[in-house]
């Protein structure tokens, strides 16, 4: 399953997945293009009604950047953290990480897509309830096809980073839901991805427990380099956090805001450099 | 995914829920169970009619004349030279036949009809040799009752059921077969007989002057006292067709009595008796046809009856077909399970699916995880079924000998689990179920990643 192909729009563009902790993981060029989406849409087919989760956005996200999108429900962050994670495909335009295409790869270089370039943190942490943690966070290795021996001392390595080394043959359901989510983010980290998605990480957790694991996030994000984009409806912990908030409403981008300072893009569709202030 | 994770995964899934899981390999199982079942009794009869077959040396014997026998019609068609120059069938003969490779022995069939008398009282019958081979080889004597003989020219014999029936006065009722012959055997077994009989002597030449090829011979009466020692319910001389022989000697002590033969026929006969007939039994019943055209180029007749097995085993391929399909239906039945199973399954698992798919597996991965369920349920249901279906096999073989022994029959094996058989049914089953998990398996792989993990 390892390739090292590299043809933008169409070929997959991924790392070994060849066995280093991920201290030592490859950190994507500074300022270069992550993320770029252009003119994304997102419709389903209801009934009669056509429900337009995603209607157009158009995004860049650099390598590095620590994104938050931001919104009400329905507001379509979901919908567009799935594009980007490649767990579902625009109605039209594109979907371009790290140079691939999304919209143009097969359901096969999709999957490989989803192994080796982005790492999914959700909501409902999203363990498998009858495999232990060590198993779990496993489990993407399995399908990456790395040698036993080596995935079971990376995955050892990956849940002591999260504090969980006493916990390896614990199931989920004897875990608290911060314990959960931490295993939850050794699982997404242990391919060393580029890109870590995180749809709601703290919507299950008490605050504490939040500040615990977006502390981590913020600990890959700046130590690492990795590219974060988190879906959250908490403009606090959003601000507190992400470099930049994009504000989704409708299925629409209709702000751009970083560095503190707030653009009103939803009169203007192209967005704004990340950080550069309108 | 690499075929050890794919394995450990679906084994795993198994486990999880086992109680459903088992009921559907159980499934299997009575499938599998079936099919081993009948087949096995398919084979265990063909095997057992083979058996008897060919140790009734109908298939493993050629039967070797003089062409000098002028009775025998066949002989006028065949090539060689005329039967007046033919070589005569002698010992010599005898000896050069036993040398053909895949015989195992050339023994001359000897049988003459003769008087014999118990308590005084005549009677007349067969009287057949058979070679102390036979002793393990023909199927006739494996339910003897009494013993076979003690050597190789004991002065014994072993009476056909019907004559003993004769010799004590029994006349066994039209159309049924229910005399018990361990009574016979009661009465008659150690007891004495008396067989008189012609011996033919060659007569010195000085007593027939002018006479130079020593053709002449004397005929003297004797009289030979034997005893009984066995009683046998089936014909060991099945294979002779009309003259069936009643009275059995050991091979050795007829040639030692020097019989007339019933005919005169061989007139240029010298000092070295000269056979009617010599069985030859070949090693292999595949054997027979060489062996066969071999005693030909000899000179002498020879004639076998191995295309007879030819029906037969077109009727037991027939037979098992049928046997197989009726097994069969139980595991398609199965078969069923699986789908079933599998397709609650995906159910079940719907949102463990989308988590896979979430981190990477692809359609394949997810494919190939069913496919490896199916296939393990398949696997240990074939194993558990091959198993159930030999115990079944066993009870059926141990209730019938019951039931023959019931009825005074020798016990019989009619049951037969080859390996063949286990590695078959055992891929079969694998087969089956991997072929109930096509659906399943293409199914799990198309679910929508986003659509699974929404669901609760």
């Amino acid at each position: 399953m390892k390739t090292s192909g590299n043809t933008p729009s169409s070929g997959l563009v991924y790392p070994s997945s060849s066995g280093e902790p991920f201290d030592s993981m490859e950190i994507s060029e500074p300022n270069s293009l992550a993320v770029h989406t252009e003119n994304v849409c997102r419709h389903y087919q209801m009934g009669e009604a056509v429900v337009r989760a995603v209607d157009g956005i158009s995004i860049d996200i650099r390598a590095g950047e620590f994104v938050a999108l931001l919104g009400a429900s329905g507001s379509g962050k979901s919908s567009l953290l799935n594009l980007v994670a490649g767990l579902d495909r625009p109605t039209s335009g594109a979907v371009i990480v790290h140079e691939n295409n999304l919209a143009a790869l097969s359901r096969e270089q999709l999957a490989k897509y989803r192994l080796h370039t982005v790492g999914m943190v959700f909501q409902s942490f999203n363990l498998i309830p009858s495999m232990t943690l060590l198993e779990n966070v496993e489990l993407p290795m399995r399908f990456a096809e790395v040698d036993r021996h080596e995935r079971s001392s990376l995955a050892r390595e990956s849940l002591d980073r999260v504090g969980l080394s006493g916990r390896l043959a614990h199931r989920p359901t004897e875990l608290s839901g911060g314990e959960q989510q931490r295993a939850s983010l050794a699982r997404a980290l242990i391919n060393r991805p580029k890109l870590l998605l995180a749809d709601e990480p703290t919507g299950n957790l008490d605050s504490r427990t939040g500040t615990e694991i977006m502390e981590l996030i913020r600990t890959f994000n700046q130590s690492l380099g990795m590219t974060v984009l988190m879906v959250t409806h908490e403009q606090a912990l959003a601000e507190k956090y992400a470099g930049r908030m994009l504000h989704l409403a409708d299925g629409n981008l209709i702000a751009d805001v970083g560095n503190g300072d707030v653009a009103n893009i939803s009169s203007a569709p192209s967005p704004a450099p990340p950080g550069e202030t309108q | 995914m690499k075929l050890y994770d794919v394995t450990d995964l679906a084994f795993r899934n198994l486990r999880e829920s086992v109680f459903r899981n088992s009921l559907t390999t159980i499934g299997i199982s009575v499938g599998v169970a079936s099919l081993v079942a009948m087949l096995s009794l398919g084979i265990g009869l063909q095997q057992l009619a083979s058996r008897r077959l060919e140790k009734s040396g109908l298939f493993d014997t050629v039967i070797a004349t003089s062409r000098r026998d002028l009775r025998n019609f066949r002989e006028q068609r065949e090539e060689g030279p005329p039967p007046a120059e033919s070589p005569s069938l002698d010992e010599p003969a005898r000896k050069r036949i036993e040398q053909i490779p895949g015989v195992v022995e050339a023994y001359p069939d000897i049988r003459f009809v003769t008087d014999v008398r118990i308590d005084g009282k005549p009677h007349l019958t067969m009287v057949a040799s058979i070679p102390f081979s036979a002793k393990n080889n023909n199927d006739a004597f494996e339910g003897v009752q009494g013993s076979f003989f003690s050597s190789e020219a004991a002065p014994e014999v072993i009476l056909q059921k019907s004559f003993a029936e004769e010799l004590l006065g029994i006349t066994p009722k039209q159309g049924t077969d229910n005399t018990n012959i361990a009574e016979l055997a009661k009465s008659l077994l150690g007891r004495e007989l008396t067989m008189r009989y012609a011996e033919r002597t060659t007569a010195p030449s000085s007593s027939l002057a002018g006479q130079s090829d020593g053709a002449a011979y004397s005929v003297v009466s004797h009289q030979q006292v034997l005893k009984i020692v066995g009683l046998t319910d089936l014909d060991p001389d099945s294979m002779r067709g009309v003259a069936r022989a009643r009275v059995f000697l050991p091979l050795k002590l007829a040639q030692d009595l020097h019989v007339m033969p019933s005919s005169l026929r061989d007139t240029s006969a010298s000092d070295s008796a000269s056979y009617t007939s010599l069985s030859v039994r070949v090693a292999n019943p595949n054997q027979v046809p060489v062996v066969e055209d071999a005693i030909k180029k000899m000179g002498f007749g020879a004639f076998s009856l191995v295309d007879a097995t030819r029906s037969m085993r077109q009727f037991f391929a027939v037979l098992d077909g049928f046997l197989a399909i009726f097994g069969s239906l139980a595991l398609a039945v199965a078969s069923i399970g699986i789908v079933n199973t599998l397709v609650m399954a995906i159910l079940e698992r719907r949102r463990e699916i989308g988590i896979m798919k979430a981190v990477g597996a692809s359609d394949a991965d997810v494919r190939g995880l069913f496919f490896a369920e199916a296939g393990a349920m398949g696997l240990v249901g074939g194993a558990v079924g091959v198993t159930l279906g030999w115990a079944i096999g066993r009870l059926i073989n141990f209730g019938t000998n019951i039931y023959l022994e019931r009825q005074h029959f020798p016990p019989a094996q009619i049951w037969s689990v080859p390996l063949w058989l286990v590695l078959g049914a055992i891929a079969f089953s694998i087969a089956v179920s991997l072929l109930s998990g096509l659906y399943p398996a293409a199914r799990a792989a198309r679910l929508d990643p986003v659509q699974a993990l929404r669901y609760e």
